[in-house]
């Protein structure tokens, strides 16, 4: 008897769209633009050029930090990671090793599963390379564009244990970033890549054995991300059953997907090249985030996708209907304009589409609950009758009992077969009382 | 008895072209001769700017025009970005390098009217005490051809000493000003870390860097330090502090109320006793003009040395790392053997498994030191000792010294480590070969370090430039 | 504290490191003057930093920041950023191309 369970953290960066880069003036918004037109002595590494960090980038991140549960930490500073790459720059990345803005957070799932969030942290992007043959050489060009943009790494603990967990959790991580307005995570642009690491814990009859890792790199779509991660998880699999290969330190390897040909492949790495040599960035002074700063950045958020959820099932819409309506600005500001109306059915209006919140909401909703007989006429002989056919409730609510009001309203809403208006019933029952 | 204008200093020289006595052209035309009878021989100038007369000529339209440019040529090390000339750092990695921007040092003595009037050499990335250590030649020590002028802004000291320009800027990681100051027998000034803005400065240590003059006198050295420094946007880790007029400050008559200390550890066992001697000498003299000056006793300069030589070789071997010879400059094999020595260390000093054991450790003991010299300050207004253990040393010193420049500069190197300010000052002479004070205060007493060096140096006679140069 | 040995074979894992070409030559040479450094460094060791924090700047700066605006003054134009540079194609920057996939 085997049984299987996958492993998986996932690393996510998001590009913030801000106006300039993270460490220079160059405007942020590098897609599509004419290679290497966006650049400055700064993100272009020049000689004796220097970093001065984006304030606002800072406070973006607090915010995804904040979104996800995280703590913020007070004294925080930016680290060098060292490599070779032509498409960086500096021969480093300006970004955080042991102090990141925020860590320890979590995201939670649909099934009330929390994914713990290990860190949030700030750093640059890269440049583009595009590989090509010129001249019969094999050459990569070089566009340093996107090079200074800032960038946000979240980081999972490996507490995902399924892909349609990791789907879940990356489509509401992209949801939350959207919804907090510190960047439009748009996939196809690059602007949101995902690194899931992956291994298997595998339990047979000689006991529980762990797979080495796997770290897929730069996937941009949801899709591809639970492609591949199935496809490596299957993978493990089959390679423990042929050589029992289990997790060491040091055998942990890179791998990349190809979309066309649904699998993924290994990415060979120097392996010197892992030992980023990180130490703090002499070139900028340490952050210190205060407690008030925090408190302000806090009180910015908007309500976040979960919170809307939970409000609005307390308010009476039934879950799938609250998660629909979360997710669309419009509809929600529709429902949440009309709290007299019964939520639960103006909220499945709303998802069924059976009112159109561009038009006038009323009056769809008083057709459809057809109610609103506001005839004081016809209403005054129902309410008499209400009031002599219940002496006792009567006498109730005349000693103070206010609450049995509306039991009477419901009298006489039954009466008109439904079609009064209850607010004209609740002012004509209190006239007469 | 009228002075030649390479004789005046840059206070003189601004009078002079305030009174109308020479224009800035002939100023600039007066040096440029020099530069082209010496040069060839100190090898202090790696680029002369072709354009110097006619930037003069603007000057003198504007003074013309009622207005009061600096006027006056300056020279710069090779390693600040300057438009319109070649910028090198001394290595062939950068040979032919023509910088997009300009540094703020160079830009600020622009705005005021100055004439860049060439760059000077150094040791290749600032990597040295020697001037040895350039790709393009070792300068020459104007007091003895055969001997080194110090570094790594050996060049720039060579120049002001040869008298080949009134005023040059150099800049200091641990003694790069202060000590080829000392062995061309002129005044060197170090500012605080992060009083004047290292941008558009080609990075050694990043975390100790600072840009400073190298003049004929403390005055000059204070008035050219109050133009270059402030704050930059562009550069984060620029002071705020506001800028004093320190040469106006430049006020004492006499020492008295000033308290100095002098290190016992900083007259070490091996240096030469005319040394030694040449120390209490100018601590007696302090005495003789009001201070008090007490025996004190500091961590072991040694320890600097070990803190130094990991902090700086870190941060060399990733500032280094942007010249890939992909974007601009030459390939990294273009490095020398001494920058090659450098980035090694530092990226094994980082490395996985060693950072514990080197960085982080020189990091802690560097805390110590900061916190040593910051109780010294409670007591004592300025501590005093050598720049250097002895006078120049002769060409080919540096051979098989992989730690000559740390042992050279050893006495200065707490000192840039705590990013203290400091001014180098002539104290006398050891076998003809001029030895250096340092006058060294806590970080942002400009004003005050610069006020008991220029009292010290108006009241001795140490201030001389070599005979061969006269003419 | 034991003298540190450093071989040619740690100088050329740290030239891979540094990205920097040595020939045999320097190996040797680098190996016996990184010991020599080394020795000075662990001189180090015989100063006591229990509790103490590491220093890594001395300019007692905090929060330094800029404001989220591009800085037009400083942008150069493709023409400038490519100045510099041996080898370009049509606006990019050229390198020989790194190879980093195995094909399975």
């Amino acid at each position: 008897m085997k049984n299987t369970t996958p492993i998986i953290g996932i690393e996510v960066h998001v590009e913030l769209t801000t106006n300039s880069k993270m460490f220079c003036g160059c405007p942020a918004d590098h897609f599509g633009k004419s290679p290497n037109t966006q650049t400055c002595p700064v993100c272009l590494g020049l000689p004796g050029a220097l970093p001065v960090p984006n304030q606002k980038a800072i406070e973006d991140t607090i915010k995804i930090g904040l979104a996800l549960n995280c703590e913020i930490n007070e004294e925080t500073h930016f680290d060098r990671k060292q490599y070779f790459y032509p498409d960086l720059a500096k021969g480093y990345q300006i970004s955080q090793y042991d102090q990141p803005l925020s860590h320890d957070g979590f995201l939670t799932l649909d099934s009330g599963k929390k994914i713990r969030i290990e860190r949030v942290h700030l750093e640059e992007d890269t440049g583009k390379l595009q590989h090509t043959i010129l001249n019969g050489e094999r050459v990569s060009l070089i566009d340093f564009n996107r090079c200074g943009v800032p960038l946000v790494e979240i980081v999972s603990m490996p507490d995902i244990s399924s892909t349609e967990e990791a789907k879940e959790y990356l489509k509401k991580i992209h949801q939350i970033v959207r919804e907090i307005k510190v960047t439009t995570a748009d996939l196809e642009k690059g602007q949101m890549r995902l690194e899931p690491t992956v291994n298997v814990k595998i339990t047979d009859a000689s006991g529980e054995h762990l797979t080495p890792l796997v770290e897929l790199k730069n996937i941009n779509s949801f899709n591809f991300a639970t492609l591949a991660i199935d496809y490596e998880v299957k993978r493990l699999v089959a390679e423990f059953e042929k050589t029992g290969f289990t997790k060491k330190g040091g055998n942990k390897s890179t791998r990349g997907y190809d979309s066309v040909k649904k699998v993924t492949f290994p990415q060979r790495q120097k392996e010197e090249a892992n030992d980023y040599r990180y130490f703090p960035e002499p070139d900028i002074p340490p952050l210190r985030i205060s407690n008030s700063v925090v408190e302000k950045i806090r009180t910015e958020l908007p309500a976040l996708p979960d919170v809307i959820i939970e409000n609005l099932v307390v308010s009476g819409v039934k879950l799938p209907d609250a998660k629909i309506i979360s997710k669309d600005r419009l509809a929600l500001e529709a429902l949440t304009a009309y709290p007299g109306f019964d939520q639960t059915k103006l909220a499945s209006f709303i998802v069924n589409k059976k009112i159109d919140i561009s038009g006038n909401i009323t009056s769809q909703y008083r057709k459809l609950t057809q109610i609103g007989e506001t005839d004081t006429g016809k209403l005054s002989a129902f309410v008499e009758k209400v009031i002599t056919d219940n002496p006792k409730v009567v006498e109730e609510y005349k000693k103070g009992k206010t609450g049995v009001l509306g039991f009477l309203v419901g009298q006489v809403m039954k009466l008109s077969g439904g079609k009064a208006d209850p607010k004209t019933v609740s002012t004509l029952l209190l006239e007469k009382l | 008895m009228n002075k030649q204008i390479h004789e005046l200093s840059v206070v003189e020289l601004l009078r002079g072209l305030e009174d109308k006595r020479f224009s800035s052209v002939e100023v600039i035309k007066h040096y440029l001769d020099r530069i082209n009878r010496y040069n060839g021989e100190l090898n202090a100038f790696l680029h002369i700017n072709e354009d110097a007369v006619k930037q003069a000529e603007a000057i003198d339209k504007l003074i013309a025009s009622g207005k009061k440019p600096l006027g006056i040529p300056i020279a710069v090390k090779d390693n600040f970005l300057t438009v319109g000339m070649p910028t090198t750092a001394g290595s062939l990695v950068l040979k032919d390098y023509h910088p997009r921007y300009e540094s703020t040092v160079t830009k600020r003595l622009l705005d005021a009217g100055a004439i860049i009037i060439g760059k000077t050499n150094m040791d290749a990335w600032a990597h040295g005490s020697s001037t040895e250590t350039s790709q393009y030649g070792p300068t020459l020590n104007p007091w003895d051809l055969g001997r080194l002028p110090g570094g790594s802004s050996g060049g720039s000291a060579a120049a002001v000493s040869a008298q080949l320009v009134p005023v040059a800027i150099g800049s200091e990681t641990a003694g790069s000003i202060r000590q080829p100051a000392a062995w061309c027998g002129v005044t060197g000034f170090k500012p605080s870390y992060g009083r004047v803005s290292r941008y558009g400065v080609i990075a050694m240590a990043s975390s100790t860097d600072s840009p400073g003059p190298i003049a004929r006198n403390v005055e000059d050295a204070a008035l050219i330090t109050s133009i270059i420094a402030g704050a930059d946007p562009y550069d984060a880790t620029s002071s705020t502090k506001e800028v004093e007029p320190f040469r106006e400050l430049l006020k004492r008559k006499d020492l008295k109320g000033v308290k100095i200390a002098l290190v016992k550890e900083y007259l070490l066992p091996t240096m030469r006793a005319e040394v030694k001697t040449l120390i209490h000498n100018a601590a007696a003299h302090l005495e003789s003009l009001g201070a008090k000056v007490e025996e004190i006793s500091l961590l072991d300069p040694k320890y600097s040395i070990g803190v130094y030589t990991v902090v700086m070789r870190s941060e060399v071997s990733s500032n280094l790392a942007r010249f890939d010879g992909i974007r601009y400059g030459h390939g990294r094999a273009r490095f020398g053997d001494e920058a090659k020595r450098r980035i090694m260390l530092g990226t094994y000093t980082l490395s996985a498994g060693y950072y514990d054991a080197y960085y982080k450790k020189a990091m802690t003991v560097r805390t110590k030191i900061v916190s040593e010299f910051e109780n010294t300050f409670k007591d004592f207004d300025a501590y005093i000792g050598a720049v250097s253990p002895g006078p120049a040393l002769k060409l080919g010193a540096t051979k098989n010294e992989p730690m000559f420049g740390e042992m050279e500069d050893i006495l200065v190197e707490p000192s840039s480590l705590a990013g203290l300010t400091s001014a180098g000052v002539p104290c006398g002479f050891v076998d003809g070969l001029p030895i250096g004070l340092q006058i060294t205060g806590a970080q942002f007493t400009e004003a005050k370090i610069l006020d008991i060096a220029n009292l010290y140096q108006k009241s001795t006679q140490f201030n001389k430039f070599p005979e061969r140069y006269q003419k | 504290m034991a003298k540190t040995i450093i071989t040619t074979d740690d100088v050329a894992k740290v030239g891979i490191l540094a990205n920097l070409p040595l020939t045999e030559d320097e190996k040797k040479l680098f190996a016996d003057q990184f010991s020599m450094t080394i020795d000075v460094v662990n001189q180090l060791n015989e100063i006591d930093t229990k509790g103490i924090t590491p220093t890594s700047q001395v300019n007692h700066l905090e929060n330094v920041t800029r404001p989220d605006v591009i800085d037009d003054d400083r942008v150069l134009t493709q023409e400038q950023a490519l100045s510099g540079a041996k080898n370009t194609h049509q606006g990019f920057f050229v390198v020989k191309q790194i190879l980093e996939k195995d094909s399975e």
